[in-house]
């Protein structure tokens, strides 16, 4: 458990050095991702039990979201003069992203599996 | 307890993070419990019911967000380490992975595009600020890459959050709904959609799917954090 939470803060760590050394247009914990990830595909395997504690950091993502949601408080008065425009940005935006990207990731999907069966003798 | 006592009781909790991040995880609790009770129901959004009850105390209690901040800043800060996690359910599903690799990357660059883009425009046709059309900009990726985004180009970073977590709400109780009119079953693909469009409140809701449904929202959750990071820098460059 606190050689996971190491772990993980160090890669964060790592990737913050690294995108402030390289001056990368991302940012750290995405870095962090990544090396984590390669460390997996070198070693064949997830260090010993951070699967579990991932799991459990993983299953209350959506708590970590709340206090930056909070911020909401900050931006009524931006938010009661332009929540038309906002709203619908949001909305349609959110559902025109949706529908690209499932439509297309399935159609692709169908089309690889199709020419991988055509493949086959 | 005179008032009086139990005044100063309160003046010495807001000295230190204990009661903000107590309260934190009891709203987000019973959100939690409301949302079991309507068997996990899109619309009954844990962070939007937690979101909700805490503006209401801090209102009523006349806290400015700051101070609350200053306490719920240490379960906003392992937003980080969460997202370095994400390698974990990555390598565990790595063959379903490689297997649609190509497919993956095209989607990507695409639904990324099209989910600043359209933002962007559609809020400038309807006539808003340009600091929300900014901020507006990566709405679409968690909430660490967007801040970090939009400070980069000029946006409210807090702003910047706030829009992020009401597309993420927004998207994990309507993505469902829509994928299944628009026929889309893989659950690839489902997760896919969720994760790129609606970030790690999408990747929540698309784990409730299954394992395979959530992990393909985390990583076009990533891939779309790392495409738009990349995207909307250049995009405002452009439009100067």
């Amino acid at each position: 458990m606190l050689l996971d939470l190491f772990l993980l803060l160090a890669f964060q760590l790592l990737g913050e050095l690294l995108v402030f050394l390289l001056a990368l247009p991302v940012p750290g914990p995405v870095v962090g991702l990544v090396l984590l990830f390669a460390l997996c595909l070198i070693r064949r395997r997830v260090p010993a039990t951070l699967e579990t504690t991932a799991r459990a950091l993983l299953a209350h993502l959506s708590l970590l979201f709340v206090p930056a949601g909070v911020g909401v408080m900050l931006h009524f008065a931006r938010i009661a003069t332009e929540w038309p425009a906002i709203l619908a940005a949001l909305v349609l935006s959110t559902w025109i992203a949706v529908a690209v990207s499932g439509r297309l990731f399935a159609a692709l999907l169908a089309r690889t599996r199709a020419s991988a069966a055509e493949d086959r003798p | 307890m005179t008032p009086e006592r139990l005044a100063a009781f309160w003046v010495y909790l807001q000295t230190g993070p204990l009661f903000w991040l107590t309260l934190t995880l009891a709203a987000y609790l019973v959100a939690q419990a409301l949302a079991r009770s309507a068997r996990m129901h899109p619309l009954i959004n844990p962070v939007a019911i937690a979101v909700a009850l805490l503006v209401t105390v801090l209102t009523l209690t006349r806290t400015p967000y700051e101070r609350y901040f200053e306490g719920a800043q240490f379960v906003h800060f392992l937003l980080g380490p969460a997202t370095v996690a994400l390698a974990v359910p990555l390598w565990q599903h790595r063959e379903a992975v490689r297997s649609a690799l190509l497919p993956m990357v095209v989607a990507l660059l695409v639904g990324s595009a099209s989910a600043v883009v359209s933002a962007v425009a559609i809020a400038w046709a309807l006539g808003a600020s340009a600091a929300t059309l900014v901020s507006l900009a990566p709405k679409s990726v968690t909430t660490p890459i967007a801040m970090a985004v939009a400070e980069r180009v000029g946006g409210l970073p807090s702003l910047t959050a706030v829009l992020v977590i009401a597309t993420g709400m927004l998207g994990a109780m309507t993505a469902g709904p829509l994928l299944d009119r628009l026929g889309v079953r893989e659950p690839r693909a489902r997760g896919f959609a969720v994760g790129l469009a609606a970030h790690g409140i999408g990747t929540a809701r698309a784990f409730q799917e299954s394992t395979l449904t959530g992990t393909f929202a985390a990583i076009a959750m990533a891939g779309n954090g790392v495409i738009t990071a990349l995207l909307v820098p250049a995009l405002f460059a452009v439009l100067g």
